[in-house]
Formats: structure tokens, C-alpha cells, sequence
């Protein structure tokens, strides 16, 4: 199990220290710090092995957490729980950094007493931990014996995540279907693969316990729900069914991939009757994560064309098409458009938005404030180079892009988020619901 | 975030905002001040000066001094005051354990407390405190706290008692606690199983024999109805817990996998994979014909995918783990070959991951498209990334025969680009190509020889060197080309100078009017000029072969060469096994069996994948048998056979194999005990026994470069003189070797006759045979192989028997040891497997060696230790033998045993008797504590032998005998 777990800053100075097994020694600090932030080399692995001893690492922004053993512990368990404690601590006291580290050193260190016991992870969702690891530190002993075994329940419980007696005015849930889409395509416009991954962040302010049930467009289901009647889908469309709006049209059903679910959702349900089911925590949570690579509904279509002109000239031009629903708008477009490094000076033209070069990031960047489907724009730019005797061709990196579009690229569609509360009178139809959709670019490329 | 954001705002201006002050306190006088501090009256202040002492705990200074006042602020109700001051108690408790003492009443007393944070905090702490004392108060609070009424409490005791089994398993073996952790396994509250089921695993891994866990179908159901409700941390406890389980049979293993596959939609990697590791683990059970194998088949490729999409860190150790799973089951992934295409913002340790499993994914219906990745990344910046990917394009070749054209055309494309490291790399992987498909496209040799002067890496020069050797009857100027390379001989790095005289001597082979004076060089360069043993013996036998018999020369320099393989850096079957039982864990990321990175007991257990049960399906793993009885490419399925025989070694050996990538080895100075090259080898050189030479190659701790006895040098150089210094002098002190004994009659062996002993040399454990050939036949194609056996015990290098073995030959052979193989128990301990090949038939014998060769040399421990470590082992391992007939007094005995790398660490003398404290250590890191009682005038010795596996001891003692009494 882990033995100890450090936090350094960007010089490799100690900020937080806890070691909880007896086989690391004060050195194991110095060894990570020494091997690993001072290394003359970039970082060629997550993980590194000093003197038997394995050390763990993630960075969040100039900050090192490094977690240690001597042991042959779950590595996958490590880094979650690494991830884990990041976000616990933003949580607390926001952005990870020196400062707030600093400023908050007593509470990590309590923190860390109650999240990990002899090195291994105990329960530590942050609506839990909030209970009874409280900043102010004398409330803690003012609880009631009520109070007190209600916080252990909801500790060790079945539902950790949720403490009873919740009360809400108004109960209001807001779904937010966000993707992002992946490309990477050949100059030629092959898609070389391309993917959606995609999540369902939920936020809810719901009174009790309430049981959620949630429906989406999955193809398993809605194939099942043909054969056996339609019995659910009226309900389906009562309230979340159209106002999803595609971007391509009107597909019915999406073939996903795989998808992971929050702790909350009950996965032997899942795995039996494919009905997502669940208990949420109060306020948000990421409920789902999914992935689908058939049938993607790709925003954009990068077009590039470059053309050496003798050795000193390069002639670029990229043009983007939208696809998609004319109605709808694109936000935040940005094209970047990679240039050699000997560049000594280029001319843009382009015929919306702005662009400009930026000599330290060696791109030509191109920034659309707006743009509405199925429509085009173009960028062509010269791009003049310093004759060099390097060998060595310039490696071409791909044309990439951002962008963000109102509507879900894979054809996601909620159908459904039902509320039952037996025990509090309100009902399904008393519960306020937003749903919304977003996709986003994430990896997308295009060679050229 | 909004509210975090409010919330980081109404902190600025609360009072707390100003904690990162401790840090800066760094004036002199500090401790003083902070005493004065802690003593104050005002509570405020008190706790102020407690943080600042945390602060300055966690940067590393000593505040050790401080121990009493820090103590004395425990006794309060303000429980983030008292959190701090357990802080500090756990950090240095173990330096001041009498002042330690007075912080256990506070403990005992929080453990009655009414609120059960506090109970739990009480137990949670005290457990951390290493100090003997405490943990004798310890015993009640803790037997009260697991039963207590609250969960809470419940589930941090649970993992308390493993805190006790780590500083005294003795006490908690006593008090009964296993049986109460074994209760909690069936608690109502889901934490308190999972870590009930935490603590007991890791309680189990120091006990390998015991029956702790105690797994069968009613607590295995438990178990699972657990997984269901408890939290993603304590699923993966369970999930790795249920990995350790045999089932019963395939139906079992089925209703297994069917409740465990549900956890593959987990949003934590980790259950996933630790999932995936039982569906893994458990299939090898089921009927590959039954549809429910298929399904699960199926059901895996999807969670492993979406690994990937997950942060980078875990990215890479899903990749490390999907690399084994792609060796040991190929069909999950086979159609998933696009998700590991690079990406350009990926880092690289994801890159060179993500490369490797292309190649193993590479096959005809995907080629084209991997073809025109790896062509992209050939012109990234990342150099090692690079030429991997150039690297994967001669795999790609080898591998896919119908691509070899494409690839052997796209190699040429890089070669043009004249970036010298893609130049390089390139010819490398051209060599390979040559071999898999000789004289298919040899036309490009001209371009390959336009590059020769950018050639500056060994590697690539000697793959040129090889390819012109190879080709010399086709390139006209091949003389002039090796000659060129000649001017430079002794700054050529060793694999250089040695391919290249292998390749001079295969030129005169082919053209020897020509070329005889270009030989005569290289051949006195390499013996009369070069101080490397490796040079010098191979130019001795070239030599000799050319002067002696020209055709037999040929025959064996040009003879045909082994195929090589498609798939390259195969990870062993068995190892492979082993470390598909530890899916998501470090070995799995490194590679390696546990117990080449974890020190003491804990890595000794090895795990393997159950074997099918129901109908009588041969297993997948081969025995030794019919490995050793494979082809010569089966089994050693790397691209230039590593196992091959001399013929091969002679040939090839100077090009390293394949590429090995991966991570940093985490085997830095461990089972190195032969690095002392000026002790060790000398003594082996002197002191062995045998009047050849077979001790020299391996006591240098190099390949083993074995020069027959039979083969009487026909060169009077210094050779021959230093092996009839070997006959004369002896060491006289060195390890004990028993006398050769006869392992493998000729009665048994159609007429071989193997006898032999072992030998610890410099470090390396050697096996030395004499091979006798009593049949009228001539006996060639000596190989050999072991089983699985208890330390690990594997042949390092091939077996060295360079020409036939004629009738009434015999030859010497020293085979270097390993202790890295596989390890199964056997019994007895020390028992040995053997297979043996020859062009007859395949042989089997066991035989038994002397533990004292696992005897390492860093095996004396500090005598603090000593006590430590005596008194930590349990006395039920003890075990007490009698020595009779030994009439050597203590210090002769101590200096013999010495030689055996059995070290006296203290003597002590009582009434007449010595009494010696000895400790040894086993090459798999097993700890042997010995005290021998020596009494003047009585020939009988008496010995207690103290291991935390008590099994060696029987062997140890033998030892310990056969040592002494000769």
C-alpha cells in the first residue's frame, strides 16, 4: 500500500510530508526530489523506481504530489487516489498552489489522517469529508450523539455520498451533456479516427432521498423497447425528449460504446437491464462518462493546402466548413496553423475573423467569433522563410482547431430523468429540469 | 466552482488565512522560543506554536527536542489541537519511546470516548506508533474497538490490527486478533468488510502458508454482495482480494465473472482493471467452446478502450497492462488498432507505449494504415520516439510478410532524409529484414552503403558491418569497405570489434585469395593487441578453425541461420502468467515479478493462472518437457535467437536483439554479486578446480565464452599457459563445493553420461558438468533447460558445447546460474528439475544443490538489525539441529563458514561456550539468523536457525554440515 505521500513545489521544496508505513525513511523525500524534479531529463514515465522504492507522480500546474511504497501496490489505485486528493483539496480551498497548500497545511494533513489509513483509501467524497473535517475546527465537538453517528453512517454507508435530511424550496436538477470530439484527419479529408467522449454532469438540489432514473437514446434500449412495446416511451418524451436539437438531423438512436458510471449508480442494474439507476449526491456530480465512434456528427471540416515555393516560401491556405444545422451557431472558433521553425515573416489574409501570427508559439492563429452551419471561410497566408542548411525536414505538425457548438456531435439525446421520493410529497412533475448540450472540440486534427 | 471560489474569498479574510507563516520562522533561537510557546497558558498560542512545530517537522528539521511540552498539549478538547499533536507523535514516537509512554493514558481514554471520531482517531493513531510499549496497551482499546457498536470505529480497527501485525505478528497471532478480523469479513456494514478484507490480505502476504484468507464459495459470496455497495476503494480491495481465489471449477468461475463484469462500467480505472484482472484470471477456467466465454470476450474490449481516454498517468499504466493482455489474449483488441494511434499532445511515455502495442496489434488488414502512422511519427522531434517507430517499421515487415516491399521502401524514403539517427536505426532494422528474407532485397545493400561514414553508433555499425560480411560475394568492394572500418579497430566499441572480425573472416571465406592478408590482420589485432577476453578467445577459435580445417570453418561460420522470429520481445509465458495475476498493480507497469522489486517476504510468492478444469485439456503453458523438446525459434522467440547455440552466438551476438523498452529497470544493484571483477573473477580464475578454463568466460561475469577442453589449443599463446595455472593453486578459502556426483547414468541417457556439482563463483552461481558420450554416436545440439523450481534457479545463458561431442569424449561445461526464472515450491526445497537435449532425444534427472549457493555476498547484517530482526521472528520459527563430529574451534569454523558467505556478525562467550551470531542471505532476499554454540573439547555443535520461512532451515543446516565437515 502507498507509504507516504509528499507535496513539493516547483523547486522541490517540501510543503507537505506524511509518511504512514515504516519502510519509508525521511530520504525517500530527497530521492523524488533529486531523481525526479531536478532530473536534467523531461519526466519519461509517471512512475519511477529509486533505490526499491517506487514513487508515484502527477503535476498540477507547479505543484508535484508524489505519492511512495516499497510494496507491489494497485498502481491504477495510486494515481485515482492521487487524482482523488486533487480534487478534494480543490474542494476545500480552490486552485491548487503553493500559497493555498501553504495556507492550508493543517487542513491537508487532517485531510490525509482521514483519507488514507495505513496507506490505504478510505471514503473520501468530498460531501462526506465536509461533515465532520470542517475548517473551523471547533465544530467538530459541538455535534450531538445524534449528530455524531449520523456523520459515521454516512461515512462507512451504502450511500456515502448523501447525508438524510435534505430540504429544498424548490427542487431543481440541470443535466449538462458535454462532449468532446476527436479527430485526427488525413489532408486528404480520410477520417484516419475519430471519437466522441462525452459526460453527464448533473446538478441537483433535490429534497430526501430521491430515487433518479435516468433515459437516453441508447441504441440497446430503444432497440430492446421496440421489439417489447412501446411501453416506456411515453413517458420518454414527456418532458426532455426534443428539446435536445441535433446538429445533423434526426437520428434515433446512438450505438455508445462503452460508459462509466458514477459510484452512486447501481452497475449490477445496469449490467442486467441496462436502466440507469441511482441515489445522487447532493448538488454536482459527473454521473456518467461515455464514448462512441460510430456515426459521429463531425462541427467542422478543415481543408488545408500547402505549397513550398522554392526554399524560402511556404504558401498556406485552409479553408473550414461548417456542418451543421444553419440555425445554430459555433462559438470560440479557433484554427491554428502551425509554422516552420525558421519562419522570418508572414502575410494573412483571411475573410472572417482575425487572424495573426505568434512567432514564440511558431502558429498562425485564427479566432472566429461566431459562425453558423453550413458555412464556409477561408485563410490563406504566406509564409516566408530564412534559408537554413538544417537537414532535417520540418516536420509538418497537424492543423488543429477549437470550437465549441450548442448540440451533442454523437446524437446523444436525453429522454428521460425521473424523481421518485416516496417518502417527501413532492413528485416527478414538481421537479424543475434543464437540460442542456455542449460539445467541444478535443483533440482535432487535421495533417496537412 | 462557484462556491469554491466564495469560499476561497471568505477566507481571505478570515484569521486562518496566515498558516503559511510557520514556514518562515527560521531564526535562531527557535526551539527555545517555540518551548516557551507551547508551555503558555493561552490556548490560542499553545496551538499556534504546535502548528509551527508541524510546519518545521514537515520541512525536515528536528524537533524532536520538543517531545515533552508537544505531549503535553494533548490532553485538550480541541480536536484539530489534538490531530496535530497525534501528528507529531506518530513522527517520532519511535525516537524517544520512554516520553512516548505518556501519551498512553490520553489514548486509552479517547478510546472510551462517547464520540466515536474521537474513538476512531484514538485507535487509528496509536496503531502508528511504533514503540513496544504502547502497543502492549494497545491490545484492549483495539479488541473493544472492533466490536464496537459504530461502524466507523469498526472499520479503523480493522485495518489497526494490520498496523500491530507489522510491528509484533507475534502479538496479534496471541491476542486472537486474526479470528476477530475474520469475524468482521461477515460485518453488515460494507467499509468495515473491505477493509477487513485489506488487512487480512496484507497480513496473508507475510504468511504465504497460512490459510488466513481462508477463501471458499460462502465467504466468496460474501465478498460479492459486498463489492456492490461499497466504495470504488473498497471494491478494489475486494476485487484484488477475489484474484487470489481458485474457483472450484468452471461454474463457479463463470457465476464469478458474471457478478464481477458489472464493475467494468466503473467511472475508477482502478476497479476496472482490477476487475479485468479477475475476468482474466478466472476465463482460463472456463471452456473456450461455452458461448458465455465469448461473450466475456467481448465485454472486455470496450472498458480497456475507454482506459485510454482517461488522464495520462493512468493512460500509461492502462497501456502497460494492456501490452500483457494483448500477449496473453489477442483477439480482445485485435480490431481496436486506432485508439492507440499517437496522438500529437500526448506525453511520451504514452507515445512509446502506445507504439508498442501497434506492433503486437500489426497484421495484414491493418497494415496499410499503421504503415502510414508509423511514417508520420518517423518525423516527430522526440529522438527515442523516433526510432522506435523506425524500429516499428521493421518489425511491421517481419512480421507481415505481404508488407515487407512497402516497408523496406518506406525505410529507404527515411534514409534519404539523411537525419543520422533515422539513418541508423533504419539499417538496424534493414539487417533484420535480410535475415527474415534473404536475398530478396539485397539491391538496395548500395544505398545502404552510401550511408556508411554518417555510421557513429556501435549498433548501426555493426548491423553494417554485418550486412557487408553477409553480402561480401555481391559488393564488389567489400574489402576495401571492412578495411576501411579496420584503420580504426581498437576504438571500436566490443559488439563493432567483434562483428567485424566475424564478417573479415566470412569475406575470406568467400574470396581467401584476396583477402588473406585483410584476416591475418584482423586476426592479430583482435589476439595479440586486444585486452578483451571475448575478442581474444574468438579470435583464438577462428584461428585455429581457419588453420586446421578450412571446411569445417566454413561450415560453421556459414552455415545456415536459424529463422528468426515474427513476434519480437515476447514477454516468457510463465512470466507473462504471473504478471496477468497482477493486472493494475507496479509489477504489471514494470514488468517485472514482484519479488524483483519488493524486498523480504512479501514478494516471494509467485501467483499463477488456474489451470482448466473439466475435460482433460492440456494446459496452456508447456512443461519442460516439451519446451525443451521445441524447436530451437520456439523457444526463444526473439528476432536473433538469445538462446541460440555457439554457431549463433559466433555469428550474431555482437547486434543486440530487439529493442527493450519500457521503464527504468528497477533492479538497480540486486543480484549483482559478481560485479567485483578484480576479486571475484581472479579467485575463480586460480581457485577452480578444473584444470580448463570453463570458470574464466563466466567469472568475468561476461557471456560465457566457453573454450572446449578437448579442443587442445593448436596456438602455444598465453592461453594455454594460463590454464595449467589454473590446475596448481588453490584458494584457501573459498565457498564449498561438493564433489561431482553423477546426476544422469549413461544406462538412462542412450549412452550420455552427465555428472556435475554447483558452484557459487564471484557472485555467480555456476553448474558444472561433464558431459560424457559412451554411445558410438556422434552427439551435437546440447541444450538445456530447468523446471519451475524454489529459488528461482535458471540457466543464464545457453549450454556451451561447441563441437560434437565425439564417442568417448567428454567435456567440461559451466553453465551460469540465474536466480530470476520462475519459482514454484518443490520438495525437497532444493530440488532441481533438469531437462537435457541432444540431437538424440531429450533426457530428464533432478538433482539437489547445496542452498549455500544462494548465499549471497552482502548477506551480513548490522548487528542492531540482528537483534532487531532475531527478536521480530516469531519463536515457533525456530529450529534447533545438532552438529556431530566437527573438531574445529569457533574462529576456524567462523572463517570457513565465511568463505560461504555465512558472516559472523558477533561472538559472545559464556562459561566456556562461544556462542556465534550469523546471518545469511538467500538470493530472493529471505533473511537466515543463526546463533552456533561452540563448546570447547566437545565435537558436538548446536545450532538454532531463525527464518521468517522456517522451510530453508532444513537445508540451511545441512549446509551448515557440509560446510564445516569439509
Amino acid at each position: 500500500m502507498i507509504g507516504g505521500l509528499f507535496i513539493y513545489n516547483h523547486k522541490g521544496e517540501v510543503l507537505i510530508s506524511r509518511v504512514y508505513r515504516d519502510d519509508i525513511g525521511r530520504n525517500a523525500v530527497d530521492a523524488f526530489r533529486v531523481n525526479v524534479i531536478h532530473a536534467r531529463q523531461q519526466v519519461r514515465s509517471p512512475v519511477t523506481n529509486i533505490a526499491r522504492t517506487s514513487f508515484f507522480h502527477v503535476k498540477r500546474s507547479n505543484i508535484w504530489l508524489a505519492a511512495v511504497t516499497k510494496q507491489n501496490v494497485n498502481a491504477a489505485m495510486v494515481f485515482e487516489f492521487l487524482y482523488k486528493m486533487c480534487d478534494v483539496m480543490t474542494a476545500y480551498f480552490g486552485k491548487i498552489s503553493e500559497e493555498n497548500i501553504k495556507n492550508n497545511f493543517v487542513l491537508i494533513y487532517e485531510l490525509l489522517d482521514e483519507i488514507l489509513d495505513f496507506g490505504y483509501p478510505q471514503n473520501s467524497e468530498t460531501g462526506a469529508l465536509k461533515t465532520f473535517i470542517t475548517q473551523t475546527g471547533i465544530k467538530s465537538q459541538h455535534h450531538s450523539k445524534e449528530e455524531q453517528s449520523q456523520i459515521t453512517s454516512q461515512v462507512t454507508g451504502q450511500i456515502g455520498w448523501r447525508r438524510e435530511g435534505i430540504k429544498y424550496r424548490r427542487n431543481e436538477l440541470f443535466l449538462d451533456v458535454l462532449e468532446s470530439v476527436n479527430l485526427l484527419m488525413s489532408p486528404q479529408g480520410q477520417v484516419l479516427s475519430a471519437h466522441v467522449s462525452g459526460r453527464v454532469v448533473m446538478k441537483s438540489y433535490l429534497s430526501g432521498m430521491p430515487e433518479c432514473k435516468f433515459g437516453m437514446n441508447d441504441k440497446i434500449v430503444i432497440d430492446k423497447q421496440g421489439k417489447g412495446g412501446a411501453t416506456e416511451e411515453a413517458a420518454g418524451k414527456s418532458d426532455l425528449g426534443g428539446s435536445g436539437g441535433g446538429g445533423g438531423g434526426g437520428k434515433q438512436s446512438i450505438a455508445i460504446d462503452d460508459c462509466t458510471f458514477h459510484q452512486c449508480v447501481r452497475l449490477s442494474k445496469f449490467d442486467a437491464e441496462r436502466s440507469i439507476s441511482f441515489i445522487p449526491p447532493d448538488g454536482e456530480c459527473e454521473l456518467m462518462r461515455y464514448r462512441t465512434t460510430k456515426d459521429i456528427i463531425l462541427p467542422f471540416r478543415v481543408i488545408p493546402l500547402v505549397r513550398e515555393v522554392g526554399r524560402t516560401k511556404l504558401e498556406v491556405k485552409v479553408v473550414i466548413k461548417s456542418n451543421f444545422k444553419p440555425s445554430l451557431l459555433a462559438q470560440k472558433i479557433e484554427v491554428r496553423i502551425p509554422t516552420p521553425l525558421n519562419t522570418s515573416g508572414v502575410q494573412v489574409i483571411c475573410m472572417k475573423g482575425k487572424a495573426k501570427y505568434k512567432a514564440s508559439e511558431n502558429a498562425i492563429v485564427w479566432k472566429i467569433k461566431r459562425m453558423a452551419g453550413m458555412k464556409e471561410s477561408q485563410i490563406s497566408a504566406e509564409i516566408e522563410l530564412l534559408p537554413t542548411n538544417d537537414k532535417k525536414k520540418w516536420a509538418r505538425p497537424p492543423i488543429s482547431m477549437n470550437f465549441e457548438v450548442p448540440f451533442a456531435p454523437s446524437g446523444l439525446k436525453v429522454r428521460y430523468l425521473k424523481v421518485f421520493e416516496p417518502k417527501l410529497n413532492y413528485s416527478d412533475h414538481d421537479v424543475i429540469k434543464w437540460v442542456r448540450y455542449i460539445g467541444r472540440s478535443g483533440i482535432y486534427e487535421t495533417r496537412c | 466552482m462557484e462556491w469554491a471560489n466564495q469560499l476561497c474569498e471568505n477566507r481571505q479574510f478570515g484569521s486562518k488565512m496566515t498558516d503559511s507563516k510557520y514556514f518562515t520562522t527560521t531564526k535562531k533561537g527557535e526551539i527555545f522560543e517555540l518551548k516557551a510557546e507551547l508551555n503558555s497558558d493561552k490556548k490560542e498560542k499553545k496551538k499556534e506554536a504546535v502548528k509551527k512545530v508541524i510546519a518545521s517537522m514537515t520541512v525536515g528539521k528536528d524537533v524532536s527536542a520538543l517531545f515533552p511540552d508537544v505531549v503535553n498539549c494533548m490532553q485538550t478538547d480541541n480536536l484539530e489541537l489534538k490531530k496535530l499533536v497525534y501528528l507529531y507523535l506518530m513522527n517520532y514516537a519511535k525516537s524517544q519511546p520512554d516520553m512516548a509512554i505518556m501519551a498512553v493514558n490520553t489514548f486509552v481514554k479517547d478510546c472510551e470516548d462517547p464520540n466515536p471520531l474521537i474513538r476512531a482517531l484514538a485507535v487509528r493513531t496509536m496503531g502508528c506508533i511504533r514503540v513496544d510499549k504502547i502497543t502492549e496497551y494497545l491490545c484492549e482499546p483495539l479488541r473493544k474497538c472492533l466490536k464496537d457498536e459504530d461502524p466507523y470505529v469498526r472499520k479503523t480497527a480493522a485495518v489497526c490490527v494490520a498496523k500491530l501485525h507489522d510491528i509484533n505478528a507475534q502479538l496479534v497471532e496471541d491476542q486472537g486478533f486474526l479470528d476477530t478480523l475474520k469475524d468482521l469479513i461477515s460485518d453488515s456494514n460494507p467499509m468495515v468488510v473491505a477493509n477487513a478484507v485489506a488487512a487480512l490480505s496484507e497480513i496473508a502476504e507475510s504468511h504465504p502458508n497460512s490459510n488466513l484468507l481462508d477463501l471458499n464459495p460462502q465467504s466468496i459470496n460474501k465478498l460479492l454482495t459486498a463489492l456492490n455497495e461499497c466504495t470504488e476503494w473498497g471494491q478494489i480491495f475486494i476485487l484484488d482480494c477475489l484474484a487470489n481465489y481458485t474457483p472450484r471449477d468452471d461454474r463457479e468461475s463463470q457465476s464469478i465473472c458474471e457478478r464481477v463484469t458489472p464493475r467494468l462500467s466503473h467511472a475508477n480505472s482502478a476497479v476496472v482493471l482490477s476487475a479485468v484482472k479477475v475476468l482474466m484470471k478466472f476465463m482460463e477456467m472456463l471452456p473456450k467452446d461455452l458461448d458465455y466465454y465469448g461473450t466475456l470476450l467481448k465485454k472486455l474490449a470496450p472498458p480497456l478502450v475507454t482506459l485510454l481516454s482517461a488522464e495520462p498517468e493512468l493512460q500509461y499504466v492502462a497501456l502497460r497492462n494492456i501490452n500483457l493482455i494483448v500477449q496473453k489474449r489477442p483477439e480482445i483488441l485485435k480490431h481496436e488498432m486506432k485508439v492507440f494511434f499517437v496522438k500529437y499532445n500526448d506525453p511520451i511515455y504514452v507515445k512509446l507505449e502506445k507504439l508498442d502495442i501497434m506492433i503486437r496489434l500489426a497484421s495484414q488488414a491493418n497494415i496499410a494504415q499503421v504503415l502510414a502512422e508509423l511514417k508520420e511519427y518517423a518525423t516527430e522531434v522526440d529522438v527515442d520516439f523516433v526510432r522506435k517507430a523506425v524500429r516499428a517499421i521493421g518489425r511491421c515487415a517481419i512480421k507481415v510478410e505481404q508488407s515487407a516491399e512497402r516497408c523496406v521502401s518506406t525505410l529507404l524514403d527515411l534514409i534519404q532524409t539523411k537525419v543520422n539517427y533515422v539513418v541508423q536505426e533504419a539499417i538496424v532494422v534493414i539487417k533484420d529484414i535480410f535475415r527474415k528474407y534473404p536475398n530478396k532485397y539485397e539491391s538496395v545493400i548500395a544505398t545502404l552503403c552510401e550511408n556508411l561514414d554518417s555510421l557513429d553508433e556501435p549498433e548501426a555499425r555493426a548491423a553494417m558491418i554485418w550486412i557487408v560480411g553477409e553480402y561480401a560475394e555481391r559488393i564488389d568492394n567489400a574489402d576495401e569497405l571492412l578495411e576501411s572500418f579496420l584503420e580504426g579497430f581498437h576504438d571500436e566499441s566490443t559488439q563493432v570489434q567483434l562483428q567485424l572480425l566475424t564478417a573479415i573472416v566470412k569475406l575470406f571465406l568467400k574470396k581467401p585469395t584476396e583477402t588473406q592478408e585483410l584476416v591475418q590482420q584482423v586476426l592479430s589485432l583482435a589476439t595479440q593487441d586486444s585486452d578483451n577476453p571475448d575478442l581474444r578467445d574468438r579470435g583464438y577459435i577462428y584461428w585455429r578453425l581457419l588453420s586446421t580445417d578450412p571446411v569445417a570453418a566454413k561450415e560453421v561460420v556459414l552455415a545456415e541461420k536459424p529463422l528468426i522470429s515474427e513476434e519480437t520481445d515476447l514477454i516468457e509465458p510463465t512470466l507473462l502468467e504471473e504478471l496477468i495475476c497482477h493486472i493494475g498493480t507496479l509489477a504489471s507497469v514494470y514488468h517485472k515479478p514482484p519479488s524483483a522489486f519488493v524486498e523480504g517476504s512479501r514478494g516471494v510468492m509467485h501467483r499463477r493462472l488456474p489451470a482448466r478444469t473439466g475435460s482433460g485439456e492440456s494446459t496452456e503453458s508447456p512443461d519442460v518437457g516439451t519446451a525443451a523438446g521445441g524447436s530451437a525459434p520456439e523457444a526463444a522467440p526473439s528476432i536473433i535467437p538469445s538462446q541460440g547455440d555457439l554457431l549463433g552466438d559466433l555469428l550474431n551476438l555482437d547486434i543486440a536483439p530487439s529493442t527493450t523498452t519500457g521503464p527504468p529497470p528497477p533492479t538497480t544493484g540486486m543480484q549483482m554479486g559478481g560485479m567485483d571483477l578484480l576479486g571475484g573473477g581472479l579467485d575463480s580464475l586460480l581457485g577452480g578446480d578444473i584444470g580448463g578454463s570453463p570458470a574464466m568466460g563466466a567469472g568475468f561475469g561476461v557471456a560465457p565464452a566457453v573454450m572446449p577442453a578437448s579442443l587442445n589449443a593448436p596456438v602455444g599463446g598465453g592461453l594455454g599457459d594460463l590454464f595449467d595455472l589454473g590446475g596448481g593453486v588453490g584458494m584457501p578459502m573459498g565457498a564449498y563445493i561438493p564433489p561431482k556426483t553423477v546426476w544422469l547414468p549413461a544406462m538412462k541417457a542412450k549412452g550420455l553420461e552427465i555428472s556435475g556439482t554447483f558452484a557459487r563463483r564471484a557472485g555467480v552461481i555456476q553448474m558444472e558438468l561433464i558431459l560424457t558420450n559412451k554411445a558410438m554416436s556422434v552427439m551435437t545440439d546440447f541444450a538445456i533447460q530447468f523446471n519451475r523450481n524454489s529459488f528461482g534457479l535458471a540457466p543464464a545463458g545457453p549450454l556451451q558445447v561447441l563441437t560434437p561431442l565425439g564417442p568417448n569424449q567428454t567435456i567440461e561445461v559451466s553453465l551460469p546460474l540465474s536466480t530470476v526464472g520462475p519459482v514454484m515450491k518443490m520438495e525437497p526445497l532444493n530440488n532441481l528439475q533438469v531437462a537435457v537435449k541432444n540431437n538424440i532425444d531429450v533426457f530428464y534427472f533432478s538433482c539437489q544443490y547445496p542452498i549455500s549457493m544462494l548465499f549471497v555476498e552482502d548477506g551480513k547484517m548490522e548487528r542492531q538489525v540482528f537483534l532487531a530482526t532475531w527478536k521480530d521472528i516469531p519463536n515457533d520459527n525456530e529450529s534447533q539441529f545438532q552438529i556431530k563430529d566437527c573438531h574445529l574451534n569457533s574462529d576456524a569454523a567462523s572463517n570457513k563458514l565465511q568463505g560461504s558467505n555465512i558472516f559472523t556478525i558477533a561472538k559472545r562467550t559464556v562459561e566456556g561456550q562461544d556462542m556465534l551470531y550469523m546471518s545469511i542471505k538467500l538470493s530472493n532476499g529471505i533473511w537466515v539468523l543463526a546463533e552456533l554454540r561452540v563448546q570447547a573439547g566437545n565435537p558436538n555443535y548446536t545450532i538454532s536457525l531463525k527464518c521468517r520461512a522456517p522451510e530453508v532451515s532444513q537445508c540451511v543446516f545441512q549446509c551448515y554440515e557440509a560446510v564445516l565437515k569439509n
